[in-house]
């Protein structure tokens, strides 16, 4: 029988420790998920998305509806667990429900604090916790005019961009001497605050808030020192306490959190606790990272499987806080027995601090460019020397030598002010499209349409681009047109921000077309798919027709289908079978591959479902940005100068690796000596049996950019071709640039750096891990539509021929 | 007020729940094939299913907001006016579009 798991909490924690829970075993137990909101699992993080007004609900959803439906949880949404009875192993609910649990979660998070001042509970008067809060706030928005945040940390800090965004005047309100000190050092908190008043915010700081005043509903705040402001919404963001309640009337040990162990066990057996309500060795947490960690190592435990226990996380704090990246990490502040170092550039906003502490990097802070976040981050966990940081850090990258204006502004400066032209995307203008003239500048960004008077600044530009400055910006490539993010920036931010969709990354990152487009739409939907195997799924409306369809589209709209021929080792039985399939479709032309397979051109929208079910092989891929074929030669079996099993290596690096997606189609061979009848050389790998051994080849290309394959190693055996191959794939996968070839990415990135990577045993290993990750996610398409009427119809069928009418 | 629309003629291509988001149908009428699209918006657009460049079919096309971006050397074409983007040049005929109590209708 299946043991009954209740979780008190839908939210992220929680969840996620569910969602870690079916990984490991789906059958496990009977699931039951209670939450007070009347909502399915949303990423809070994202919240103030929502007030700003551009981002929906549905949007912000980490878990749908139908996902709770799709794994057999029930879920009581808007529903209050009131008690847990420890003795008898059940809980009740506001609704009188009754449930019984063989083990319980708790993920109760944590409560909004509201100020006990007189007042805190006039209407107008909110916390800025959930989606209630938002969309009171919103509504308010619609009526009210003046708005008071009181408490200017992260929290304060969004709800206030949102209620500006929303058209209100708004004060800020702390009670320190400067904003954000949780995060930020005193330097980086009035950069921070002056780039808050630019936007239009009000800060008052040293204010302790004595009493919220009104008739009726709030009409302001009353501070200790005596003054006062007018205020029509008050919104309470001064911290949050760990939800607890619940947890202490049953019985359960609590401090500040309800107290766990290192496997999230409370003091009463069977009773765990995980997320913003939990209290490991003295800290609770609240930024999702250590979470999740600890989501999984219960999800472990839980399913009786303990492995690592959880010993506490070590946090950093990379954030945008309206517009601006800040990052702190460890010990930021400047303190005794520490010695910083720091740059303080005001012009262009940018303030870099490093806390060394004995000569070792103990903690960090970054204000406007965060770029090097991750890196000192890693530093100070391993306690690196102050000797390792590099001196680029503090480089003042803008600070040209020519003196000129144009040099010395700051990317994020405004050249033209009618049309709100920066200097950066000027340059990245003239660079990405090698722009010669002022009229050019103008056609592409704008700048200079309207009354013209930045034309002088612009030709500055234009000349200052022609000399060695067009490599800063040349070198950073934007996925596309419709973001200024590179492709680094767009997955830490996906990563960092646990974005799921291809919708949410491109609503949350801003991108300037809402809804990109053909070449960021597809790559979003490749890297998604290489963070989350198994959990993301493609969206069809995301993919380039071929990946949609799961076939070649042709010049004349019919397509192709190219099955999966092992090696390009066929059977009789195979060939008639795709031979009557053939002919009971009409094939216009059946055609032998490069790669060692038969192709059938001409097939009709319609009928590739059918063809598929009928020829009963797993597809090709032929139309994919993935494994496409594996080309052998004959080997040692029949040729006479073969050394090795080309063709049985062939196929088992073609069954290992088929189905996975890479950034750009990958295609291999594999040889039986050096005469290389498969061509290995211009190959993305390329393997050439030699005397003993196997030489492994990488990064060659036959098609556009002609490249002979270098050569990575040489092994023994053929377990190491498919571990080598597999490691080499799979940091493609990680590294690359979606639709660059392994020949344009071995060049950037350096086969050195290459090798360094692949022949580190444990990074190997990691990598490995990932790759089988991936690899057991995937399904073969073709069968999986041939399964699927929903997805025929979705896809393949159109709408037909329809008869007119006249319009009456 | 019937008689000054005699000759116009239109066509119900079935409900809006049927066209779904940002994935194009292909309908013919007569001798005309014309590509159906439900933007992100709930709006429907119908336009010529030929793209001016090749003839591609462009209710196989990525579509972002108003536009498709031609599956076969990825022109984008607006789906309000029909005019290719720049840098290329060129034009699909475009029909009306209209929903009344959940069909969706094109008028010829």
């Amino acid at each position: 029988m299946r043991r009954k798991l209740v979780l008190i909490g839908n939210g992220m924690a929680g969840v996620r420790c569910i969602e870690e829970i079916l990984k490991f075993d789906r059958e496990a137990f009977e699931i039951t998920i209670f939450g007070s909101e009347p909502h399915p699992n949303y990423n809070r993080i994202l919240l103030s998305k929502v007030l700003q007004g551009d981002t929906r609900l549905d949007d912000i959803t980490l878990n749908s509806w139908e996902w709770y439906e799709r794994n057999g949880i029930r879920l009581f949404a808007g529903e209050t667990v009131t008690e847990v009875d420890i003795k008898r192993r059940l809980v009740r609910t506001d609704r009188g429900r009754v449930v019984e649990y063989d083990e319980l979660i708790f993920a109760t998070g944590s409560n909004p604090f509201i100020l006990p001042v007189p007042g805190a509970d006039l209407p107008g008067v909110t916390a800025f916790r959930d989606i209630q809060d938002c969309e009171r706030m919103i509504e308010y928005a619609k009526t009210y005019k003046k708005a008071a945040v009181i408490g200017g940390g992260l929290l304060g800090l969004e709800a206030a961009r949102g209620l500006l965004h929303l058209g209100m005047d708004v004060d800020v309100i702390h009670i320190f001497d400067y904003l954000m000190e949780r995060q930020l050092d005193p330097t980086a908190s009035k950069l921070l605050q002056r780039e808050l008043e630019k936007q239009g915010m009000n800060v008052l700081l040293r204010k302790e808030t004595a009493e919220l005043f009104g008739n009726g509903r709030v009409e302001g705040v009353r501070f200790k020192d005596g003054t006062s402001i007018a205020a029509d919404l008050v919104v309470m963001a001064v911290g949050i306490r760990p939800n607890v309640d619940l947890a202490r009337r049953s019985g359960i040990e609590v401090n500040r959190g309800i107290v766990v162990n290192d496997y999230l066990e409370t003091s009463v057996p069977h009773i765990y606790a995980v997320g913003e309500c939990a209290e490991h060795r003295g800290v609770v947490y609240g930024l999702v990272a250590p979470l999740y960690e600890q989501g999984k190592v219960l999800a472990e435990a839980i399913c009786g499987r303990k492995g690592k226990p959880y010993e506490g996380s070590v946090v950093a704090t990379q954030l945008k806080v309206s517009g601006v990246d800040v990052f702190s990490a460890g010990e930021f502040m400047d303190g005794e027995g520490t010695e910083s170092i720091k740059l303080y550039d005001e012009a262009r906003s940018v303030y870099k601090k490093v806390v060394v502490r004995q000569g070792k990097i103990v903690g960090a802070v970054l204000f406007g460019d965060t770029s090097e976040g991750r890196k000192l981050f890693d530093m100070i966990q391993r306690g690196d020397s102050v000797e390792a940081l590099s001196l680029s850090l503090f480089a003042p990258a803008a600070l040209g030598g020519k003196g000129s204006l144009a040099a010395a502004m700051a990317d994020t400066d405004v050249v033209c002010g009618c049309n709100g032209v920066t200097k950066g995307a000027i340059c990245q203008a003239i660079a990405e499209h090698g722009l010669k003239t002022v009229a050019e500048v103008r056609d592409y960004t704008n700048a200079s349409r309207s009354c013209g008077g930045c034309k002088g600044l612009v030709a500055e530009l234009l000349e200052h681009m022609l000399g060695e400055e067009a490599n800063r910006y040349a070198v950073k490539e934007t996925i596309c047109g419709c973001t200024d993010l590179s492709r680094e920036e767009v997955i830490a931010s996906i990563k960092e921000k646990r974005l799921m969709t291809v919708k949410e990354v491109m609503s949350v990152l801003g991108w300037k077309n809402e809804e990109g487009c053909s070449k960021c739409r597809p790559a979003l939907n490749y890297y998604l798919g290489m963070l989350y195997p198994g959990e993301y799924d493609e969206e069809a409306e995301s993919l380039f027709v071929n990946e949609r369809l799961h076939a070649n589209i042709q010049a004349d709209g019919t397509y192709s289908v190219v099955p999966r021929i092992y090696g390009g080792v066929t059977t009789a039985e195979q060939l008639r079978n795709i031979a009557d399939v053939a002919e009971k479709y009409n094939v216009p032309m059946i055609k032998i591959t490069g790669g060692q397979r038969i192709d059938l051109l001409g097939v009709k929208k319609e009928d590739l479902p059918r063809i598929w079910a009928d020829l009963g092989m797993p597809s090709g891929y032929a139309y994919a940005k993935a494994l496409r074929t594996v080309k052998t030669c004959v080997g040692k079996q029949f040729c006479r100068f073969g050394t090795q099993d080309s063709t049985g290596l062939g196929i088992r690096m073609e069954q290992t690796f088929e189905r996975l997606k890479t950034p750009h189609k990958v295609k291999m061979a594999v040889s039986a000596c050096p005469r290389n009848c498969a061509e290995s050389g211009i190959k993305d790998v390329g393997v050439v049996g030699v005397e003993g051994g196997w030489e492994i080849y990488v990064g060659g290309n036959g098609g556009t950019h002609l490249r002979a394959a270098d050569l990575l190693c040489t092994v023994k055996t053929e377990d190491e071709v498919i571990e080598m191959t597999g490691a080499f794939l799979q940091y493609y996968r990680e590294s690359a640039h979606y639709l660059e070839r392994t020949s344009k990415w071995v060049e950037r990135v350096g086969l050195e750096h290459i090798r360094e990577v692949l022949f580190d045993v444990e990074t190997r290993c990691a990598l490995l891990e990932r790759l089988h990750k991936a690899l057991s996610a995937t399904t073969d398409p073709w069968r999986d539509i041939v399964e699927n009427e929903r997805l025929q119809q979705l896809l393949f069928r159109d709408i037909g021929d329809k008869e007119p009418v006249p319009v009456e | 007020m019937q008689g000054e629309d005699e000759e116009r003629m239109k066509v119900e291509v079935g409900t809006l729940e049927q066209l779904p988001k940002r994935l194009g149908k292909c309908v013919r009428v007569g001798n005309r094939e014309l590509a159906l699209f439900r933007t992100g918006d709930d709006q429907v657009f119908a336009v010529e299913n030929r793209c001016p460049h090749r003839g591609g079919d462009l209710s196989q096309g990525i579509v972002s907001g108003e536009y498709v971006f031609c599956p076969l050397h990825d022109w984008k074409i607006c789906l309000r006016d029909g005019q290719a983007q720049a840098p290329d040049e060129g034009c699909v005929k475009t029909y009306r579009a209209a929903v009344k109590d959940g069909l969706v209708y094109v008028e010829l």
